[in-house]
C-alpha cells in the first residue's frame, strides 16, 4: 500500500509560527519599502483595474543525487523575483520582472495594467501589515544551513539498505530535494502578508534484474518539513517499499481488458478524486461553463455516505499553504458534504464571480505565472465498510493501490490513472499480482458508481505534482478503500 | 539577445571559478522575452508579457560534479552562490567519468545560418498580435447552438544562449517562436461538454498560419460529440500524425544513455537489431533551416550532423552524452534528439483509412504510461470507428494495452502527411492488431 499512517486522518491544529521570520525581516530580506509598494500598486490601477496584486518570490532548490552506489551530483538553483497582476472582472493583465527596484516594477506594473483601458481609475487600500499567528509547517532545521554533509548519509543509507534486502537489486538512483522560499504578497485591498515555505522530498528508483527480466519501482515521501525530514525511519520504510514494490512486479501480468468492478485501497487511490472530480471542480473551469460539472453545484452528485475535503491545512503536508499565492488564509473545504457537491476550488477571481469567498486555492508555480485555482490535499472521507468486505463483493474485477500518473477531460469528464500494480479479484479473493494497466471512466459516472467506502482512511504523501495550464503545483491526495462498481481496464482483448 | 555584458560576466566566472579551484567548468547565459493573449468569447482574458536572464555553472572540482544556476547575476551574489558551489561539490564522492567533451567535437561560432531567429516578432505592435488571437476566434460560426465556449490564444517568444567553458568551447545561438491556437467547448450528450483544439506553431511571424485554425478546432470539437465504447477487441490503429508523439517518446526515451547505463531500457543491447517493421525509417536531422528543434550544438557545445535512429526497423543510434559514454565506455553521440523525419510513405490520412477497413482513427491519447524498462504500455484513447474505410462514430473512455516493441514492429504504414509545427515531424502511422479495451 502507498499510504502512511503519519498523518492518516491529520486535521491538526496550526500550530505556532516559529517566529524566525517576521513582515520586516521579509521586506529587508526583499529590499522594499511599504512606500515602494504602494506606488506600485497605484500604478498598477492607473488604468480602471479594480484590484492589483504583487507577489514576491525568492526561492532556494537544492538537489543531491545517488548514482551508481555514490553520492556524486549535486545541483542548486536560484529564482527571485515579483509578479505583478491586474485585474478586472475576469480579466487579468500579468507581467514579473527579475529586478525588484521600483523603476522596474513600475515598468511590470504598466505592462500588466493594458488589459483595462480605462478613463477613470479605481484607489487602492493602503497597506495593512498582517500577522499570522500559526504555521502548519513550522520549521526545525532549515535547509539553507544544511550543507551536502548532512544529507549524504541519508542517500548512501538508503542505496545500502536496498541492496542488502534483495541479491536482485541491479541499480538504485536517489535523489533528495528540497526548497526553501521566501513569499511576499501585497494588494489593492490592504493585504500585507507573508509565508516561508520549506519542502523536502526523497525519491528512490530501483531496478531489479532476474531470470532474464527486468523490471523497476519506485517509492517517495514529500513534506513541507525543514531537515528533521531527513530520518533513519524513512530511509527504512522507502527501502522496504521499494524492493518489495519491485519484487512484487516479477510476479505480476496484464489482466484481461474491459468493464469491469474496481476496489481502489487506501491512499495513493485519492488520485481517482484528483482526476476524477478535482479538476472539474475548479471554479475557473466552471465560470466559464466548460466543466461537466458546471450545472451541479448544490446538486447531489453521489452516494450519500461520500464527502470530499481539499484541504490546505493538514500540517507539513505536501499541499498545505498557510496562505495561498494571493493571500487567502490556508482552510479546510468540503467539496462534497454527504454526497452533494458544496463548494467549488476558488481563486480570488472565480470566488468573486460566484460571490462567495475564497477559498485558498489560488495558486502558482511561481512568480512567473498568475494564480489559477489549484487543489491541494484532496481527499475522501472514512466510510463505515471494512476493506474486505470491499473485495469479498466483487466476483470479477481488480484491486489496485499503486500509481504513477493521472489524466482528465475537463468537459467530456473522461479521466485515467495509470496502475502501476494491483491484483485481479476472483470470487472475492486477491489472485493473480497485475501491473502496467490504464484504467478509464468518466467522473460523474464513477462518483456515483462508488458503491462501498472502506474505514482505512490514508494519505498518500508521495511526491505527487499537479500539471495545470502549463504550470505545476505540489499536491496530495488521500482515500479510505472504496469499490467502484464499473470501469474500463486496460490490457489484453483475449 | 546576449549582451557584450552578459559575456563579459561569463568569462569573468568561468576565470573566477578557475582561480577558486575548479579544474574545468562551463558557463551557459540565456535571456529570452515573452508574451501571450488569451480571449474568450469575444473579451480579452488575460495578458501576459516578460523578460528573463539565467546563468548556469558546471563545475568540475577534483573529480567532481555540481551544477548550480541563478537569475541574481550581481558578480558580488554570483561569488557568494558559487564559491558555496564549490564548497558542495567537493564534499561529494569522486566520479571518474565526469569530464569536459573533447574540445576536437566542439561547435564553433554561431547558429545564425539556420535563420531561427525573426526579428519582426519582437518588433509587432501587441495589438496585432492580440488581434490575430481575435481573427482566430471569429472564424467559429457562434450560430450554432451546441457551442458553449471559444477561447484563442497567441503566444510568442524569443530565446538567446551563449555557452563557453574552460576547453575552449565558444557558441551562441538565438531562437524565437509564435503560436496561435483555437479551443472550442461544445454541449454534448447529457452532461458533456467535449471541447477541442487547433494550432499552429512556426519560427516566424510570416510562415504562422492564421486562417482556418477556428474552424478546425470547432470541427473537431463537434465531431467529438456522442462519443461511445466499442467492444474490447484487436483491431487495426490509424494514429493522427498529432498524436504519434506519445508513441514515439517512449522509443526515443530507451534510446537514452542514461536509461541505458541505469539497466532501465527495453531497447538495452539492440543496435544494429530489427526492432521495428521495415516501414520504421527515423532520421535526426539537427541542421536544417528554418525548421523548429534545429540547432548546431547540443547541450554540451557538441557539433551535430544527421544520424540515422531507425532505418528499415533496424535500431542505429543511442543519444549518448559525454559522461554516459565514459560510464559506458562507448563512443558518445550527442545527448537527445534534435529534428525527427519519417520516410515517407505515399498515402494521406483519407487512403490510409481505406487500407484500414474496419478499425480505429484515434485522434488523441488520455493519460496512461509505458514501462521503461519492460516496454509494455496502457494508454486511454479516443478516435472515431472505422467502417470500410469511412469513419462511423466518435469512440472514447477506451484503451489501448500491449508492448512497444510489438506494437512498432506492426507498423503497417506511414503517412505522406508529417506535421511541421513541431520538432517531431509525426505523419498519420497505421498498426496492426492493437488490443482495445471497451465494453
Amino acid at each position: 500500500m502507498n499510504g502512511e499512517s503519519k498523518l492518516s486522518g491529520s486535521l491538526a491544529a496550526a500550530q505556532p509560527l516559529t517566529g524566525v521570520l517576521s513582515l520586516n525581516d521579509m521586506m529587508e530580506h526583499f529590499g522594499v519599502a511599504l512606500s515602494d509598494l504602494q506606488t506600485v500598486i497605484k500604478a498598477a490601477m492607473l488604468t480602471g483595474g479594480e484590484f492589483a496584486d504583487l507577489f514576491f518570490e525568492h526561492t532556494f532548490d537544492s538537489l543531491l543525487n545517488l548514482r551508481d552506489g555514490e553520492v556524486n551530483t549535486v545541483s542548486a538553483n536560484i529564482d527571485f523575483g515579483v509578479g505583478i497582476r491586474v485585474v478586472k472582472g475576469d480579466q487579468t493583465g500579468y507581467a514579473y520582472s527579475e529586478n525588484v527596484t521600483l523603476e522596474e516594477m513600475l515598468k511590470a506594473a504598466r505592462t500588466a495594467s493594458r488589459i483595462v483601458r480605462e478613463s477613470t481609475h479605481n484607489e487602492a487600500v493602503g497597506l495593512s501589515p498582517t500577522t499570522r499567528g500559526s504555521s502548519y509547517y513550522p520549521l526545525l532545521g532549515s535547509w539553507e544551513n544544511a550543507g551536502v554533509e548532512l544529507k549524504r548519509p541519508f542517500l548512501q543509507k538508503l542505496n545500502d539498505r536496498i541492496f542488502s534486502l534483495s541479491d536482485r537489486v541491479s541499480r538504485v538512483l536517489v535523489s533528495q530535494t528540497d526548497t526553501s522560499s521566501y513569499i511576499l504578497y501585497a494588494n489593492s485591498d490592504g493585504l500585507l502578508t507573508f509565508d516561508y515555505r520549506p519542502m523536502a522530498t526523497l525519491t528512490v528508483t530501483c531496478i531489479m534484474q532476474y531470470d532474464g527480466k527486468t523490471e523497476n519501482g519506485r517509492a517517495a515521501r514529500s513534506y513541507r518539513m525543514g531537515t528533521e525530514f531527513l530520518t533513519d525511519e524513512l530511509v527504512e520504510t522507502l527501502a522496504q517499499e521499494v524492493v518489495n514494490q519491485t519484487l512484487f512486479l516479477f510476479e505480476a501480468v496484464s489482466p484481461k481488458g474491459g468493464e469491469m468492478a474496481v476496489v481502489m485501497g487506501a491512499g495513493g487511490s485519492g488520485i481517482l478524486l484528483h482526476e476524477a472530480i478535482g479538476h472539474a471542480f475548479e471554479a475557473d473551469f466552471n465560470r466559464k461553463n466548460i466543466s461537466i460539472f458546471s450545472d451541479k453545484l448544490g446538486k447531489k452528485v453521489c452516494d450519500t455516505t461520500i464527502s470530499v475535503v481539499d484541504d490546505g491545512t493538514i500540517s507539513f503536508n505536501r499541499g498545505s499553504v498557510n496562505m495561498d499565492d494571493e493571500g487567502a488564509e490556508g482552510q479546510k473545504t468540503y467539496l462534497v458534504k454527504d454526497g452533494v457537491l458544496t463548494s467549488y476550488i476558488h481563486d480570488r477571481i472565480s470566488a468573486r464571480h460566484y460571490g462567495v469567498s475564497p477559498t485558498g486555492n489560488g495558486r502558482r508555480q511561481s512568480f512567473r505565472f498568475a494564480p489559477i485555482p489549484r487543489m491541494r490535499a484532496t481527499y475522501m472521507e472514512n466510510g463505515q465498510a471494512a476493506e474486505q468486505d470491499l473485495i469479498a463483493t466483487v466476483k470479477n474485477g481488480v484491486f489496485v493501490d499503486t500509481f504513477t500518473n493521472g489524466q482528465v477531460q475537463i468537459g467530456a469528464g473522461d479521466f485515467t490513472f495509470f496502475v502501476k500494480s494491483g491484483y485481479l479479484i476472483e470470487n472475492g479473493k486477491l489472485t493473480q499480482p497485475i501491473k502496467d494497466v490504464n484504467i478509464i471512466g468518466n467522473g460523474p459516472k464513477a462518483l456515483a458508481d462508488i458503491v462501498m467506502v472502506a474505514n482505512n482512511y490514508a494519505m498518500d504523501n508521495g511526491t505527487w505534482t499537479c500539471g495545470k495550464d502549463g504550470q505545476s503545483c505540489p499536491v496530495t491526495c488521500g482515500m479510505p478503500s472504496v469499490l467502484v462498481s464499473k470501469l474500463t481496464v486496460g490490457g489484453a482483448s483475449e | 539577445m546576449i549582451t557584450n555584458d552578459q559575456k563579459e560576466l561569463a568569462h569573468w566566472l568561468k576565470n573566477y571559478l578557475l582561480r577558486q579551484g575548479t579544474q574545468a567548468c562551463r558557463i551557459g547565459i540565456y535571456s529570452g522575452s515573452d508574451s501571450s493573449y488569451e480571449v474568450r468569447d469575444g473579451r480579452i482574458e488575460q495578458l501576459q508579457q516578460a523578460e528573463e536572464n539565467q546563468l548556469i555553472g558546471y563545475l568540475f572540482v577534483d573529480g567532481r560534479y555540481g551544477s548550480f544556476s541563478t537569475n541574481r547575476l550581481e558578480k558580488s551574489e554570483l561569488e557568494h552562490f558559487f564559491s558555496h558551489a564549490i564548497a558542495s561539490t567537493r564534499l561529494l564522492a569522486i566520479d571518474e567519468a565526469r569530464h569536459l567533451p573533447n574540445s576536437k567535437r566542439y561547435y564553433k561560432g554561431n547558429d545564425t545560418f539556420l535563420s531561427l531567429h525573426d526579428p519582426t516578432i519582437a518588433a509587432l505592435d501587441p495589438d496585432a498580435k492580440l488581434q490575430a488571437a481575435f481573427r482566430a476566434a471569429a472564424e467559429v460560426d457562434r450560430s450554432d447552438e451546441r457551442i458553449i465556449s471559444v477561447a484563442s490564444a497567441y503566444g510568442d517568444n524569443e530565446s538567446y544562449s551563449y555557452l563557453i567553458d574552460s576547453n575552449g568551447l565558444e557558441v551562441e545561438s538565438a531562437a524565437s517562436s509564435c503560436g496561435l491556437s483555437v479551443s472550442v467547448s461544445v454541449r454534448g450528450v447529457e452532461d458533456a461538454r467535449p471541447e477541442s483544439y487547433w494550432y499552429d506553431q512556426s519560427l516566424s511571424w510570416n510562415s504562422l498560419q492564421k486562417e482556418g485554425i477556428g474552424e478546425m478546432a470547432l470541427q473537431r470539437a463537434l465531431m467529438k460529440i456522442g462519443q461511445r465504447k466499442i467492444q474490447s477487441a484487436t483491431y487495426p490503429m490509424l494514429v493522427d500524425r498529432n498524436e504519434v508523439r506519445t508513441l514515439l517518446s517512449p522509443m526515443m526515451g530507451a534510446l537514452s544513455g542514461a536509461a541505458l547505463q541505469q539497466n532501465n531500457s527495453f531497447l538495452i543491447d539492440k543496435q544494429g537489431q530489427k526492432v521495428c517493421s521495415d516501414k520504421m525509417t527515423l532520421n535526426d536531422c539537427p541542421l536544417l533551416s528554418r525548421t523548429i528543434g534545429a540547432r548546431c550544438f547540443d547541450r554540451e557545445g557538441i557539433a551535430l550532423e544527421s544520424r540515422s535512429v531507425f532505418g528499415k526497423g533496424i535500431l542505429n543510434n543511442y543519444y549518448i552524452d559525454t559522461y554516459i559514454a565514459h560510464k559506458l565506455g562507448v563512443a558518445p553521440t550527442t545527448g537527445s534528439a534534435s529534428v525527427l523525419q519519417f520516410a515517407l510513405g505515399n498515402a494521406n490520412r483519407e487512403t490510409l483509412l481505406a487500407h484500414i477497413g474496419n478499425g480505429v482513427l484515434v485522434t488523441g491519447f488520455n493519460g496512461g504510461n509505458c514501462n521503461s524498462s519492460t516496454g509494455n504500455f496502457s494508454y486511454g484513447i479516443e478516435g472515431f470507428w472505422i467502417e470500410r474505410g469511412e469513419i462511423q462514430f466518435p469512440i472514447g473512455e477506451m484503451n489501448i494495452t500491449g508492448n512497444m516493441l510489438s506494437l512498432w514492429s506492426r507498423l503497417m504504414e506511414v503517412g505522406n502527411d508529417p506535421i511541421y509545427a513541431s520538432s517531431w515531424q509525426t505523419p498519420s502511422l497505421l498498426f496492426d492488431a492493437v488490443d482495445f479495451s471497451g465494453f
